[in-house]
């Protein structure tokens, strides 16, 4: 779709924090969910007579049933530590892109319905009326969050912007105002699997078509088996591996992975998506009803574990989650964590020598790690907290010769979103996108200039596909972006003496 | 025993019940609310003893916001730190006898004023200043700060300028203690001085002063992340696994 067009911020020779640009995003909006859109995941098709009522009835309930909004309605006191902590609030300058003041937009309207203050003081406090004109600026503002928790790091009270931006999301859902994006994905994952909509059969023909691509390219029968019942491994992963570049050099880094390790491992075709965009929407029963159909697909197969590939979110609904949503996981090797990532069980053959590898194959690559912001804020890995930071960057250097972190303050619990996560990754917010890629731009720019690096790793799927997007309009060349797994990919020797 | 006497009785009364019940109903309504998934923002620690050291380190030296704005933190450290001196030298005016550690604090706490009202005034500043702060200052946020500062300044005002009787004040503290209402000193700045106090207790509950209550019962922090070696369930998240 054409977009109007804007301007791309410039790099400068630093980040500086922008002065306010109020209203500077009022205008970016997402399309609307059409009504059978809405309805075939359970909403009301569209706003109609009464929405009002029914909004606060949700509120209400979900101040009842998450102790994390409830708290954080209550907390804030204004300090402004988390003002300049929000990247599209750092590539927009609209001060309602900041945490404080997007959490105000529910905020005000918590105080006018439910609390002493806000009834008899509204102007005091800063209460107001749900009316259709802060509807609207919900509409606007909450799609301009992508859940990505930087702003709850920094906070003294630990206040969650991606929990206030879930649960009006589930609001406006609930009074039949939803987002096309996210809320046809879901319909998609329900009706065919997986978020792309890829049938069976298309998936079947894709994988073998992988076997053939990569017997070609090195010589050995790495197989990509799909619904294979009895193997022992269940990968799970974003359908975007399928299809997408560079997502698909990964998925033939996993494959190489189990085939060195001779771990048998099979795809499923019913659970043939990592992604679950329930988190985005912020809706309990999506998010546990798309979780469920991996534990039937694991069940169906016979599998002993369950491994998820490089997504972000997917891996903190899996890591964080699952174990309440759908757990518990009996059948399966307790040697193993439930789930494990993709990148847990890389690192775990690299430790114990299992993998070998010839560095020198990714010697022309220069390589830095951008660490995917549900993974670094809302997730771990192994058996240490920051094990999430260790390991991947571990990998990269059992495989390559050459990494650069970026500056200390965009990376690990501090790293920037890439500016399309958290259900935003669609053509009708590009504007913000490519403003909210700021600064991890300038981040980029950095060891791009100091060290050279032309390769940013990152693990998630999201990230791949919104920087692939993004990165031209900061001059640089899209294929700068690719996974940790291409390069494991790159570098591991199959049937070759050791 | 007079009027004036008895209408502040009463307003502490009055003051403290509405604080203790209003705070502890908050407190309630927190504990009560279920967490249903487990979001500590991670790094976390993976144990209870880590947790109760990360909220430590919040409580104690406001860890997170010395990571986001060091002149936020000096600030606002540097007020609650000097409050918390301020108050305890104040437990003097409501003991007999005094205990030792609140004769120890008196001389720091009697300093520890310039500091809080420092802190505060640095505070405000921000909220000038910082054009990000400026924009989601409401009234209530500058009033807060007007309120503290003006006990702070007439709290200092009388102890370094304008004595009052305190030996009478303190007979009145002890007195309420028990119930039996002694003469209160007719002095307009301590009449001041203690309004605004029961002022501050009374809009507690309802207010932004919940923060205190609400970092302790807030999930991203007081969670351990053990997510994957422990289940984590909430009643009403559990009744969705029996449908």
């Amino acid at each position: 779709m054409a977009t109007a067009k804007f301007e791309t911020p410039r790099i400068g020779p630093y980040p500086v924090i922008p002065l306010l640009v109020e209203g500077a995003m009022a205008h970016s909006k997402p399309f609307v969910a059409s009504a059978q859109i809405q309805q075939a995941i359970g909403f009301p098709g569209e706003l109609t007579e009464g929405w009002q009522e029914r909004a606060l009835a949700k509120m209400g309930e979900l101040l009842a049933k998450y102790r994390s909004l409830r708290v954080y309605m209550d907390a804030c006191v204004h300090c402004g530590a988390c003002s300049d902590k929000c990247h599209y609030f750092l590539g927009t300058g609209d001060p309602r892109n900041m945490p404080v003041a997007r959490q105000d937009l529910m905020r005000a309207v918590y105080r006018r319905y439910f609390t002493f203050a806000g009834k008899h003081f509204p102007k005091l406090v800063g209460a107001v009326d749900l009316t259709k004109e802060v509807l609207d600026q919900w509409w606007s503002y909450y799609n301009q969050c992508s859940e990505c928790r930087r702003c709850s790091v920094f906070c003294p009270y630990g206040i969650d912007t991606a929990e206030v931006t879930m649960a009006a999301r589930e609001i406006m859902d609930s009074v039949g105002l939803g987002q096309k994006y996210a809320n046809e994905i879901i319909g998609k994952v329900h009706r065919i699997g997986n978020n792309l909509g890829i049938p069976e059969p298309a998936l079947a023909d894709t994988l073998q078509g992988l076997e053939e691509d990569t017997k070609e390219e090195c010589g050995v029968d790495v197989r990509f088996p799909l619904d294979e019942a009895g193997a022992e491994v269940l990968l799970v992963t974003p359908s975007a591996d399928f299809f997408s570049e560079p997502h698909v050099e990964s998925l033939i880094g996993y494959a190489k992975v189990f085939h060195a390790a001779g771990i048998s491992w099979t795809l499923s075709s019913k659970a043939s998506e990592a992604g679950n965009f329930g988190l985005f929407i912020g809706n309990y029963e999506q998010m546990r009803k798309i979780s469920q159909r991996v534990k039937d697909a694991a069940q169906e197969l016979g599998v002993k574990r369950i491994v998820i590939g490089e997504c972000g979110h997917a891996w903190r609904v899996a890591y964080s989650f699952w174990n309440t949503l759908i757990g518990p996981f009996d059948g399966l090797d307790p040697r193993y964590p439930v789930p494990q990532h993709i990148c847990e069980l890389t690192d775990d053959l690299i430790q114990r020598g299992a993998l070998k590898f010839d560095r020198d194959r990714n010697d022309d690559r220069i390589i830095t790690f951008h660490d995917s912001c549900n993974v670094a804020r809302g997730s771990r890995m192994g058996d240490m907290p920051g094990g999430q930071f260790v390991i991947p960057r571990r990998i990269i250097r059992a495989v390559a010769h050459h990494f650069h972190d970026m500056a200390a303050g965009t990376t690990h619990e501090a790293t920037f979103c890439c500016g399309g996560g958290g259900g935003l990754l669609t053509d009708d917010l590009l504007e913000l996108r490519v403003k909210g890629a700021l600064p991890r731009m300038e981040a980029l720019k950095q060891v791009v200039d100091a060290h050279g690096v032309n390769y940013m790793a990152t693990i998630c799927a999201i990230c791949k596909a919104q920087f692939s997007k993004v990165l031209p309009y900061y001059g640089f060349d899209m294929s700068l972006v690719g996974g940790v797994h291409q390069l494991v990919g790159r570098a591991i020797r199959l049937g070759e003496p050791h | 025993m007079n009027i004036l006497s008895v209408g502040y009785a009463l307003l502490f009364y009055a003051a403290t019940a509405i604080f203790v019940i209003g705070v502890g109903h908050k407190i309630r309504s927190y504990a009560r609310t279920p967490a249903p998934l487990p979001i500590p923002t991670t790094p976390a620690p993976t144990t209870t003893a880590g947790v109760v050291l990360r909220l430590t380190r919040e409580v104690v030296f406001f860890e997170s916001l010395f990571r986001s704005s060091k002149w936020t933190w000096v600030f606002g450290w540097m007020f609650h730190a000097a409050l918390l001196l301020v108050l305890l030298r104040h437990l003097r005016y409501v003991q007999q006898p005094v205990w030792t550690p609140v004769v120890f604090v008196q001389f720091f706490g009697t300093y520890a004023g310039f500091a809080m009202a420092a802190g505060l005034a640095g505070l405000w500043a921000r909220r000038f200043l910082v054009d990000r702060v400026r924009y989601i200052s409401t009234p209530s946020d500058h009033l807060h700060l007007a309120l503290l500062l003006a006990i702070a300044l007439s709290g200092l005002t009388l102890r370094f300028v304008a004595h009052t009787d305190i030996v009478a004040v303190k007979a009145f503290m002890l007195g309420l203690m028990r119930l039996d209402i002694q003469p209160l000193p007719a002095d307009p700045l301590l009449l001041l001085h203690l309004t605004l106090v029961a002022l501050l207790l009374i809009v507690f509950p309802i207010s932004k002063l919940l923060h205190a209550p609400g970092l302790f019962f807030s999930p991203t922090r007081n969670q351990a992340d053990r997510a994957r070696e422990q289940r984590h369930v909430a009643a009403w998240a559990a009744a969705l696994d029996k449908k």
